[in-house]
């Protein structure tokens, strides 16, 4: 069995059954505690329903009276080859933000359509989400075969408009697999109603994913707080990338000046020589003064700049108009700013255009922008280093985008 | 890196941040084994210091076993321990056998919170709280905002994007920050067993019984169990299909008493 948990987002638009094929995944597993079963069966006989596999997701007394999911709800489940950590995401546009949330912590993704009523605004919007964030790994199940009589030519038909639009967004799905989730059809059993079907289950589709490997590269130490502990000054951060050495040289970015690890703590683990990628550590430095938001790096890999090219995506349903003032967090480093430029936005759910060279941008909208800041900041491009080519955007202390550094 | 230093590391980072945000911040301690892994953390985190006040909220109900390991490891870990009681319902008589179970755990514990919380003005919060406990807690945010009558807003909760954790809003009076929110029960044992993390003997059998989940004594039944060490805990927990939470009164009220519970601030 694999080591790590895989984290998994389950997308899709309102309705088309996410929190339920999670429910039955559980079911059809054994994983419910038999508790939870007897929780699930009682409320949905109070309120005289059949037996409602989103429950076992749909925690909220709301969610369960409304039908709907309002919030991510992260999930245990384990199969023979490995853990997973299944994130259950809103569908409803209104929800944007708590699935963006959900997303962000994924690894891998599986996207519901529905076969009554396709590909929907919602889908299209997840889809081009998904491929943002940087999600490659994605299985598109088709739900509701049952609705459709196990129709293999519904299925062939919707599939062939899947590939399209998911190919649009640069995403390829690893298997397309008809299901009902509602029946348990091809969830952790195979179908004998979808027998014309030859791929993998659903269950065996996420077995399929692979764990994101950790790539050797050029050490970066995000600088987070500075302790005095035992008469030392000890430099404290999570190293997002390479390795740190004893007496390695390292860049203090952005101001450019130089330091030395004279050694590297942790509690109760003495004489570290050297600290990989994810480790929370404690620097004793010569040669700089550092303080938070520094960014120690091994080369001048990255930009040192006061304007971050990327795209954005809008997460809030007040509108953006070009100059509000904003904050920039990306990885501890923090600035204060504006958008100075939208180049261009649109609505990924949208058949629309996109517009070019606007004054604002609206809800669940993503733009391509300059942000200008008022202090330098050391940034890389997504795909070289994640932690330093990701941000977020607040106003008066409220998230309102998220950035990819292009 | 293996799991479970995957998850000790998020957890370290969680903590840290909020320190650096927050400074005049505390935890919460109930003596359970997950607070007590939190503060195990914690030593960690700041290279075996605790430099803020824990806090343990004492509903005058609690285990005596549990007091006494609070007072021990109080000293042995040099803690500043803060134990708050709300004293006007502890005198009036507040307990499990009056009122629901709803009324008892607002007043003895969150409303015991409130007061510590306004005497001592902490901007932040570190709670034991995992997702895989409960479905409301399953829905929590790393760092939760709270406004000034502590209510969680569950139907709107902030963005949370990869380690950012949100700023602080007029609005917001405290977070909760929850910095083993990722890890589950089964995680909880072998890090505790990894570690040597020392935990009172309720969850260690004695007599074919143990408790799985400690809280006030009168509101905690005894699994059956002959699990007398951490390694035979694990086993059992590899294959067991009862929930945690199964020996917890105040679960069973009504199937939203948590998520009630939860809006009005409880832990």
């Amino acid at each position: 069995m694999e080591e790590r948990s895989l984290h998994i987002v389950i997308v899709g638009s309102v309705d088309h059954g996410k929190s339920t094929l999670i429910g039955r995944l559980f079911f059809d597993t054994g994983s419910l505690p038999p508790e939870k079963l007897e929780e699930v069966k009682r409320v949905c006989e109070e309120l005289g329903r059949p037996l409602e596999f989103a429950y076992v997701m749909d925690n909220l007394e709301e969610e369960r009276t409304r039908g709907i999911t309002i919030d991510i709800a992260h999930t245990f489940f384990t199969t023979p080859k490995r853990k997973y950590v299944i994130i259950d995401a809103p569908g409803h546009k209104e929800f944007l933000k708590n699935m963006i949330s959900g997303s962000s912590q994924a690894e891998a993704a599986i996207l519901l359509v529905e076969t009554t009523r396709g590909i929907q605004e919602q889908t299209l919007r997840h889809c081009y989400i998904l491929s943002l964030l940087g999600i490659k790994q994605v299985a598109v199940t088709v739900n509701k075969m049952d609705l459709a009589g196990y129709s293999e030519a519904v299925f062939l038909d919707l599939k062939k408009r899947i590939e399209e639009v998911t190919a649009r967004y640069g995403i390829t799905p690893s298997y397309i697999v008809p299901i009902s989730a509602m029946e348990g059809e091809n969830v952790a059993r195979r179908s004998e109603k979808l027998s014309w079907y030859k791929g993998p289950t659903m269950l065996e589709a996420l077995d399929s994913f692979e764990a994101t490997k950790i790539e050797e590269k050029g050490a970066r130490f995000p600088v987070q707080d500075i302790y005095e502990a035992n008469g030392q000054k000890l430099i404290a951060g999570r190293i997002e990338a390479g390795t740190l050495r004893e007496g390695q040289e390292l860049w203090v970015l952005p101001g450019k000046s130089k330091a030395k690890v004279a050694g590297i703590k942790k509690y109760l683990e003495p004489d570290l020589k050297e600290a990989r990628a994810g480790e929370c550590v404690g620097l004793v430095l010569e040669g700089a003064d550092v303080k938070r938001g520094d960014i120690l790096s091994e080369s001048l890999a990255p930009s040192i700049t006061t304007t971050v090219h990327a795209n954005i995506f809008w997460m809030i349903d007040k509108e953006y108009r070009l100059g509000i003032p904003l904050t920039f967090k990306c990885a501890t480093q923090e600035a204060r700013g504006k958008i100075e430029r939208i180049r261009r936005r649109f609505d990924p759910a949208s058949e629309k255009e996109a517009v070019t060279d606007s004054d604002r941008i609206s809800q669940a909208e993503v733009a391509e922008v300059d942000i200008t800041l008022s202090a330098e900041v050391a940034i890389e491009r997504f795909s070289d280093i994640p932690e330093l080519g990701r941000f977020v955007l607040e106003h008066e202390g409220h998230p309102v985008a998220g950035g990819i550094i292009i | 890196m293996d799991h479970l230093t995957a998850l000790e590391n998020k957890s370290i980072f969680i903590i840290r941040e909020a320190y650096y945000r927050f400074r005049n911040i505390a935890m919460l301690w109930s003596v359970g084994k997950d607070s007590t892994t939190l503060l195990w953390l914690v030593r960690k985190a700041f290279f075996g210091e605790v430099p803020f006040p824990v806090i343990h909220i004492d509903t005058t109900y609690k285990f005596p076993e549990m007091y006494r390991f609070r007072d021990e490891y109080a000293k042995k870990w040099g803690l500043n321990l803060i134990v708050g009681r709300n004293e006007g319902q502890v005198e009036a008589g507040m307990g499990p056998g009056k009122g629901t179970k709803l009324d008892c755990c607002n007043e003895l514990k969150t409303n015991a919170l409130k007061q510590i919380i306004e005497k001592n003005g902490f901007k932040a919060l570190l709670l034991g709280i995992r997702r895989d406990e409960h479905g409301i807690r399953a829905k929590e945010r790393v760092f939760s905002p709270r406004d000034e009558n502590f209510k969680w807003d569950y139907e709107d909760q902030p963005a949370e994007l990869w380690d950012q954790y949100k700023s602080t809003a007029a609005e917001d009076n405290h977070f909760r920050v929850h910095p083993i929110l990722h890890m589950t029960e089964l995680d909880i044992w072998k890090y505790i067993r990894r570690e040597n993390i020392p935990l009172t003997e309720l969850y260690l059998s004695k007599n074919g019984k143990r408790y799985r989940s400690i809280g006030c004594a009168p509101c905690c039944s005894p699994i059956d169990s002959n699990a007398s060490n951490v390694d035979e805990i694990i086993a059992e927990l590899e294959s067991s299909h009862t929930s945690e939470r199964a020996g917890r009164a105040q679960d069973k009220e009504d199937a939203y008493t948590m998520q009630k519970l939860r809006s009005l601030g409880y832990m």
